[in-house]
């Protein structure tokens, strides 16, 4: 059985590690400042108590004042897995920055993200549309669309 | 050696060409096609000349039509299960499902239709040859069913071709898509070659 990691005392950690990153943590999920999302989720990989080295699943939320960003992550090694949102509050133009350079995975779910909900990702190498035709006009899966 | 190739576009100009094909057809199908059911008040005339040919050549039609797979979605299971052996098509001649449409007669579309199939839908209808038949099988396929509302569902078949007989359900039950294929052998008992 994966274990589901407490998401307090990770957000705490990563408050040690990277102050000013975490905006709150409760016991489901971290959820992070889309500025240091990339930071947080290198630390997360990379440091050997965690070892996150698969992106099961990548998503986005429309809430109505803000899109929230959901990442799904497992550590092989130990066998553990844990969730981390990053909001950003900008309707128009919402930037996250990209994932795909840690993990792979996150290649065609960002572009789905992209073409469902409109949100951009920076440093994605192709972000394009993936599964509505080119040339389609709005982002079907936001709240406002119809 | 630099071997040129041959007809190969960049992805993002394939992308982009798929784009317009698309949003011109969605721009042409905003009428649905009339349905061709003017066979169903028809009393079956014929010339005395031709009559018995005529009578052989639907008999030969209707009693061996080849069936196109066009399962898109969940009807597509029910099509299937038609065609075993439990509620047995290959009884009406239709055991051979074709894959080709140049080798088929009749195109069963189960399933629900997105504008992003549409322009393959209309190039298969297209490369079958004539005397040729659509059943539209399922509610997505009749009107869009209950994805009627979304941005990528063609609200209904005969928006892209025209359609013979409809089969409601979701998913009709075999014994309902038997029903319809017994209507189309029906229209075609009622033709005759002098019309075509």
């Amino acid at each position: 059985m994966t274990v589901a990691l407490n998401a307090e005392e990770v957000g705490k950690k990563i408050d040690e590690a990277l102050p000013s990153s975490v905006v709150t943590a409760s016991k489901a999920a971290v959820v992070v400042t889309s500025e240091s999302l990339y930071q947080v989720a290198e630390f997360l990989k990379n440091t050997s108590g965690f070892d996150f080295d698969y992106l099961t699943n990548l998503t986005a939320v429309d809430y109505m004042d803000y899109f929230e960003v959901v990442y799904h992550l497992t550590s092989l090694k130990h066998n553990r897995s844990l969730v981390l949102k990053a909001r950003c509050h900008d309707r128009d133009k919402p930037v996250v920055p990209s994932v795909v350079s840690l993990w792979r995975s996150a290649d065609f779910q960002e572009r789905e993200a992209y073409d469902l909900m409109g949100i951009i990702f920076d440093g994605h190498p192709n972000l394009k549309r993936l599964l509505l035709w080119e040339g389609f006009v709005g982002h079907p899966l936001r709240r406002d669309y119809l | 050696m630099e071997i040129e190739g041959y007809g190969v576009m960049p992805l993002k100009e394939i992308d982009i060409a798929e784009g317009l094909k698309i949003k011109s057809l969605t721009e042409a199908s905003q009428q649905p096609i009339p349905d061709p059911d003017k066979w169903l008040d028809e009393e079956i005339r014929r010339n005395v000349l031709v009559t018995t040919v005529d009578y052989v050549l639907d008999w030969a039609r209707s009693r061996s039509i080849f069936p196109l797979m066009f399962g898109l979605a969940c009807c597509a299971f029910e099509m299937i299960a038609t065609a075993t052996s439990r509620f047995d098509i290959s009884r009406f001649g239709m055991d051979i499902f074709r894959w080709s449409p140049r080798q088929a007669d009749l195109m069963i579309v189960a399933g629900t239709l997105t504008w992003k199939m549409a322009p393959a839908v209309k190039l298969v209808y297209e490369q079958m040859a004539e005397p040729k038949w659509v059943i539209a099988m399922g509610a997505c396929a009749i009107s869009g069913g209950t994805f009627r509302e979304s941005y990528s569902v063609v609200p209904g078949l005969n928006r892209i071709i025209p359609v013979d007989v409809y089969v409601p359900g979701c998913p009709p039950r075999p014994e309902g898509l038997i029903h319809g294929i017994r209507l189309i052998h029906q229209k075609i008992m009622k033709e005759s070659i002098k019309r075509t």
